[in-house]
């Protein structure tokens, strides 16, 4: 995933300008990738996945939740189902391990009828009403109250933004062009095209824009004069627990749900850490990630409330992220804009949006089809990235041949999660060159001395690989800059 | 896969690791020390302040000074030393036990061994452990990780420093970032009393002028991009108190708040943690709970001094040994901590073998008295004149104390202060 981008001042001509590297113009880029197209992904940050998409549940959700009369429904049953084949091609961890929603007392076992027969209506495929008896052999860490709930064996777990790398990866090598920190400040129509200005003076030019901007898709709109509508933003807040805690479930485990929210979730996490949360509260300003104290009470007493060993000293870090809720009905709003010629809006992906990724990629390739867009497939499409091996996959006596085809994986750089130099050097290769960037493709940093031991080898390694200098080292882009001097 | 056999293997080369594999080659076995950095001495190599070697070799050293010492014994040992290479797991063997150990060097290699000895130290406490509130920017550092940065690899973290903690890294850092151009504008410990030596606050804090704020605490980080301030808050009955917080501006937060034993390692291969140190529990050999596992340094209880951790380090050596020779205590006394007492380590005696104990307090006092009661009979005494949690207190037992202690083997030695 090469930083292909251009020069200020320099115009790129594509078909399609997507606005938005997060899961859903991640997956839509990659649908168009199969087609003779020209296709442009712009992300305003300094790497993709870097807004909605990389802190939230990282759930593939069962089907079960809402109602079918919405189209995130919809496209929540058919994105579940496309997992597989992707997983195959792109390589991303992510485990069906199954979701349980955890009725309390009879009150909220009727809820559970009707999530049952929502999920049967909605077409989820092996859902089932469970005993509490059934419950506790699915899952022998719930609490001893539990009378009842929901199984629904396809849902699962999925590295978030590992999949959002893995699909931009397989856009950009079936030609697609990535342009990073490209913030969309100014646009304006030239007889059949869309030019687009970033504040830095690149502009593309293309003739079809689809605004998956994510929390500032209204933002966009309005750049475009298209439909007026508002995003605000939800913040949920999440605290990792350590993979040693005694207190990780088998499958993820969903409280029965509030008018506002699914509520907050008990998750084992692909990688073997467990996740609680999130809360869901309405705030104003969109970059407002902060933790804030009262909350960890609340959702440790929820966790525990499915969970009763849930321990605060397991927690090795806390999190926020933001849902981009198209209030008041909370739907996606996916369609060929009315005002603006040729522009879709992508808007409203809050949950399930992970799980509906792939299938909004399809959906929005089939309303280009119906704006006018030429798309003819490619011959040479290749679906499939390059698997890079990962050392903590591999046992002593299968690392030994590893190790003599590529001695970089003889060096473990991150101890907590196993993380060699390779795997690093992998990613600073792939353009992940700040901090965050490599700790989301490789998950170094991410385990329990979170980047104590190892983000100073990281900072070398990005360094003599790249030639950046180490005043140029940021955690995430812009003036997150690490290191103020040098002795 | 290469093979290499010894008898015993040692992981971590720090301070303990150093002292323990010089001990064990003293008695003429063979012996390997496993580093994963690319050399000796583990973190004494970041700490350039002076007062390591006071105990170990009677005269002050800076902490590279006092690893070069160790060093030295260790070429001068014949110990065999593998670097940049990080032990992977431990298994039980027919033969005894195997470790794999991964480099870049030598690839996957497999040491046959009969015992091994775990120094490999412990890892500082961070932010998501202390779960202080806020935006996640950059310029949060553990104190640790900072001190690494500038003292070894000469970068510096930032220019405006509040230091959360007032543990003995805090308040080196505090000196240290002084020193290198930075303003550093407070520290803050939760404690109402430094976590610090005495020492370290008069030569770090007071010299300088920087003030110490104790029991407030960081009750919120800010900045989008860069820390851009902290807000303090003063703990009232515990809880912070937002009427009369205030805040810090600076870009930097160094955070100094407490160690904890790296025993992932240990735990995979099976030995016991200890809730209270999160080291092993070990018995009057420093012997795990795994037969031929033993424990010593930071990474068994955190120590106040390098000098500790390497005189306990040699014990252990000494005992690794003597398990290989078959020789084994005939009794243990249980050691329980009593009154006032975190934790004493280790948690068992041998009667016939009276040794060093250490222990931590739950309080600060000044003359205290410390009780060892023997079955609930005192069995001796020692006036101590000042004692408080963050300094480490150690007590000698010699053949003449325990002489009438008619101990029975479910005895249980209680150790309090009063």
């Amino acid at each position: 995933m090469q930083n292909n981008g251009n020069a200020a001042g320099e115009r790129t001509k594509v078909d399609v300008a997507i606005i938005g590297a997060g899961v859903s113009g991640a997956c839509i880029a990659r649908q168009l990738s199969a087609y003779e197209t020209e296709v442009a992904l712009i992300e305003k940050e300094a790497d993709v996945s870097f807004g909605v998409s990389k802190a939230n549940s990282g759930i593939v959700h069962g089907g079960f939740h809402h109602s079918p009369k919405y189209l995130k429904t919809r496209l929540e049953i058919r994105g579940n189902l496309m997992y597989d084949r992707l997983q195959r091609e792109l390589d991303f961890p992510f485990s069906r391990c199954g979701i349980l929603v955890v009725a309390l007392n009879d009150e909220e076992m009727k809820y559970i009828d009707h999530l049952y027969n929502q999920g049967l209506e909605n077409g989820a495929i092996g859902i089932e009403m469970c005993s509490r008896e059934r419950m506790f052999e699915l899952e022998p860490k719930l609490e001893r109250d539990c009378v009842g709930g929901l199984h629904a064996p396809g849902g699962g777990v999925i590295e978030p933004y590992r999949f959002v790398f893995s699909v931009v990866e397989s856009a950009v090598k079936n030609g697609v062009q990535l342009l990073r920190e490209f913030e969309v400040v100014k646009a304006e129509r030239s007889g059949e095209k869309h030019i687009v200005h970033a504040a830095d003076g690149r502009v593309v030019e293309a003739r079809y824009v689809v605004n998956a901007a994510g929390l500032f898709a209204d933002q966009v709109s309005e750049i475009f004069g298209a439909e007026e509508f508002q995003i605000t933003p939800r913040k949920g807040e999440y605290y990792l627990l350590d993979r040693k805690t005694k207190s990780c479930p088998n499958r993820v485990l969903f409280p029965v749900p509030t008018k506002v929210s699914k509520g907050m979730l008990v998750i084992p996490t692909v990688e073997g850490t467990v996740l609680i949360g999130p809360t869901a509260e309405e705030i104003e300003d969109k970059t407002d990630l902060s933790t804030n104290a009262d909350k960890l009470g609340q959702i440790l007493d929820q966790a525990r409330k499915m969970v009763p060993s849930v321990s605060q000293t397991d927690v090795i870090a806390a999190f926020s992220g933001l849902r981009p809720a198209l209030l008041p009905e909370g739907d996606f709003y996916i369609d060929i804009s009315e005002k603006t010629p040729n522009f879709i809006q992508v808007a409203g992906i809050q949950s399930p949006g992970l799980t509906a990724a792939p299938a909004i990629g399809e959906y929005v390739k089939d309303l280009l089809k119906k704006a006018g867009c030429r798309l003819t497939e490619k011959a040479h499409y290749d679906p499939f990235v390059t698997k890079l091996p990962r050392i903590r996959d591999f046992s002593p006596f299968e690392a030994d041949d590893l190790l003599k085809k590529d001695a970089a994986y003889g060096n473990l750089i991150c101890r907590c999660e196993k993380i060699s130099e390779a795997e690093i050097v992998a990613a600073i290769h792939a353009g992940h060159t700040t901090l965050d960037g490599v700790k989301y493709f490789t998950r170094a940093q991410m385990g329990r001395c979170q980047g104590g031991f190892c983000s100073y080898k990281i900072i070398k390694l990005i360094t003599r690989e790249t030639g950046m200098k180490y005043d140029q080292i940021t955690k995430n882009g812009r003036d997150s800059v690490v290191l103020t001097g040098r002795l | 896969m290469h093979e290499r056999t010894y008898d015993v293997a040692v992981i971590g080369g720090g301070a303990a690791g150093m002292a323990a594999a010089v001990e064990v080659r003293r008695h003429g076995l063979s012996c390997a020390i496993v580093e994963r950095e690319n050399q000796l001495g583990g973190i004494l190599m970041q700490c350039i302040h002076n007062g390591f070697g006071v105990q170990e070799f009677k005269q002050e050293l800076s902490g590279p000074e006092f690893a070069e010492e160790f060093m030295d014994l260790v070429a001068e040992a014949g110990t065999d030393v593998f670097l940049n290479t990080t032990v992977d797991s431990i298994e039980e063997s027919e033969h005894g036990k195997e470790l794999f150990c991964y480099s870049r060097k030598d690839g996957v290699v497999k040491l046959n061994v009969q015992a091994v000895i775990l120094a490999m130290g412990c890892r500082e406490r961070n932010r998501g452990n202390i779960r202080t509130p806020g935006s996640r920017p950059a310029g949060v550092f553990t104190a640790g990780l900072a001190q690494r940065l500038v003292n070894v690899e000469g970068y510096i973290p930032g220019k405006n420093v509040v230091i959360v903690g007032s543990g003995d890294i805090g308040l080196i850092m505090a000196r240290r970032m002084t020193w290198v151009g930075a303003k550093v504008h407070g520290v803050v410990e939760i404690q109402p009393y430094p976590a610090g030596l005495t020492r370290n606050i008069v030569q770090c804090l007071n010299d300088f002028e920087i003030p110490l704020y104790l029991s407030h605490v960081v009750s919120r980080i800010e900045g989008k991009n860069r820390v851009e301030k902290v807000t303090v808050s003063p703990l009232v009955n515990g809880i912070p108190d937002e009427d009369q917080s205030f805040e810090l501006p600076c870009d930097t937060l160094l955070l100094s708040v407490g160690l904890v034993p790296e025993n992932e390692l240990s735990e995979n291969a099976g030995v016991e943690i200890s809730p209270v140190t999160s080291g092993a529990v070990v018995d009057s050999t420093m012997m795990t709970s795994a037969p031929g596992i033993f424990s010593c340094g930071n990474v068994l209880h955190v120590h106040d001094l390098a000098d500790y951790a390497a005189e306990e380090a040699r014990r252990t050596g000494a005992y690794a040994v003597a398990w290989l020779q078959n020789k084994r205590p005939a009794r243990q006394l249980r050691i329980k901590a009593g009154a006032n007492v975190r934790y004493v380590s280790p948690g068992m005696m041998n009667p016939e073998l009276p040794d060093k104990l250490y222990l931590r307090t739950l309080v600060v006092k000044n003359n205290a008295q410390l009780v060892m009661k023997l079955n609930n009979n005192i069995v001796k005494e020692k006036k101590l004149s000042h004692v408080q949690p963050s300094e480490m207190v150690s007590i000698k037992l010699t053949k003449k104390d325990v002489e009438n202690w008619n101990a029975e083997s479910d005895s249980v030695l209680e150790v309090s202060v009063q």
